[in-house]
């Protein structure tokens, strides 16, 4: 193992006093001084700072980019007009999932930018490289900071640091590259949390520097910055997918309710046959989000039981929903409980606890 | 970095971070500042009914934070007598006041010669001061 690495924010997190850990081989803040439901709160209502600078990018470019980028991800690359971004996955040849990424295109047809998870840079960068179909790839980790803006007042905030910007000139999975402190920055109009937000890419250089001045230019706002493990109960609350939870190698899209990017009827991509052939068999499991109606918390790998104790799936994520004050949960179950309003158990330390599947997200953003 | 946690030295520990206060036979049990503040915000608890007995080093609960859930060890073998159900039904006493009004359970313990598998005051803040 190699030594943990820090993003170019890890001193302004110090001087927060954040709590760090070690995810994915990084330093990362898992909560400042007030605490995971303060921040969870604040974006919710205000606006929240998140340092994502350890997600992983990797660069596509050259006239066999489109091609490459088409080759790899499920979506539908060549419907992207520049400026655009969109949600996707890195499948493998048996059609389970790579990765989740977002792909930005810079330029149509010879530049892409591929943004992906931390804990799978280097698979997800070898991975690209051994699949390429002749583009010039690059490991833009190293270059870029990112800094997450979500929350309510998040259009304001990032309106008062780029002058000539409006945030009603982009809409959702629209980006602008742009400079800050002539470095290069893209402000792209993507989140993780279900609020309105920006993800903001900047030259490393001056990451530390945009973070200050979103703290301090956000003081009426009731900015705050943000930890992991308030990034991981807002995602959980709109049921947005998390590898090595809801997704993994092993798992189809379909399974996953992620056929929406799967445009298996418009192009070939690495996977698509596997994710054909299973879809045609038929659902073994369904992705559902549910709540207890018992006392407890579902947490991953817990197992889901039918009334008459058949174990019908298994837990992929599960909290206390800050903003609801239930326990929530994510988890794979057999398509035939699979219905809102369908009853279950959930085994919590060796008792089995009511739950019911309910409609998501859980929680109805701003 | 290291912070300064309150540990009564009137009580015994385990290594697990609980708190035991003995009174004669009866033994008040909760979770030491030091634990409170590693779990962060607690928002679930579980604890045994009256009633029920409970083993020394044997988990009795659960204290949950929205992150992770961490088994409550008993500090001695005995029967349960009384229950905080105020930090059943409002978890965050127990990082307001671990150390009073966030008490969990009373044990009646069964023999005062578990004590010796205890730790005192000293003791734990040292293998604090190691974990922090």
């Amino acid at each position: 193992m190699s030594e943990v690495k820090r993003t170019p924010l890890y001193d302004e997190h110090i001087k927060l006093n954040a709590r760090m850990v070690d995810f994915a081989g990084w330093s990362m803040p898992v909560q400042y001084e007030q605490g995971l439901r303060y921040e969870h709160d604040s974006v919710r209502n205000h606006v929240g700072l998140f340092d994502v600078s350890h997600m992983g990018e990797i660069r596509v470019k050259g006239e066999n980019a489109l091609k490459t980028v088409e080759h790899l991800t499920s979506n539908y690359v060549e419907g992207l007009t520049k400026g655009k971004a969109q949600y996707s996955l890195l499948c493998n040849k048996n059609g389970g999932v790579v990765d989740d990424l977002i792909v930005y295109c810079i330029e149509p047809g010879t530049d892409y930018l591929l943004c992906v998870n931390a804990s799978n840079r280097e698979k997800d960068f070898n991975w690209v490289f051994e699949n390429n179909l002749g583009a010039e790839i690059s490991d833009e980790g190293n270059f870029w900071g990112q800094i997450a803006v979500q929350g309510p007042n998040a259009y304001e905030l990032v309106e008062r640091i780029f002058k000539n910007f409006k945030s009603s000139d982009l809409k959702n999975f629209e980006f602008l590259p742009t400079t800050y402190n002539s470095v290069q920055c893209i402000i792209a109009k993507t989140g993780y949390t279900g609020e309105k937000g920006f993800e903001l890419f900047v030259d490393k250089k001056e990451a530390a520097k945009l973070w200050s001045e979103l703290l301090d230019k956000g003081k009426d706002l009731n900015v705050t910055p943000v930890g992991l493990g308030a990034r991981d109960t807002l995602r959980t609350e709109m049921k947005y997918s998390l590898y090595g939870h809801e997704i993994d190698d092993t798992t189809f899209p379909h399974e996953a309710a992620l056929s929406w990017v799967v445009k298996a009827g418009k192009k070939d991509f690495i996977g698509k046959e596997p994710i054909l052939e299973a879809k045609e068999k038929g659902y073994t499991k369904k992705l559902v989000g549910f709540k207890l109606i018992g006392r407890g918390i579902a947490r991953q790998s817990y197992l889901l039981f039918s009334p008459d104790n058949q174990e019908i799936g298994v837990v992929t994520s599960g909290t206390m929903s800050p903003t609801l004050n239930e326990a929530i949960g994510i988890g794979f179950i057999k398509p035939e409980f699979a219905k809102i309003g369908s009853e279950f158990n959930v085994q919590i330390r060796g008792k089995l606890v009511s739950a019911v599947v309910v409609e998501t997200p859980f929680v109805k953003p701003s | 970095m290291s912070k300064k946690y309150i540990v009564p030295e009137e009580n015994y520990y385990t290594k697990d971070h609980e708190w035991a206060y003995i009174d004669e036979n009866i033994v008040t049990v909760g979770i030491t500042t030091f634990a409170q503040d590693k779990l962060g915000e607690i928002v679930y608890v579980d604890l045994p009914e009256e009633g029920n007995k409970v083993t020394q080093n044997e988990d009795f609960g659960v204290v949950e934070s929205v992150k992770a859930a961490s088994d409550l060890l008993s500090p001695v073998s005995g029967t349960v007598i009384e229950v905080n159900d105020s930090v059943m039904d409002n978890p965050g006493i127990i990082n307001d006041d671990p150390l009073n009004d966030g008490w969990l359970i009373k044990i009646e313990m069964d023999t005062e010669k578990e004590l010796a598998n205890l730790i005192r005051a000293n003791e734990y803040i040292k293998l604090i001061e190691k974990e922090s």
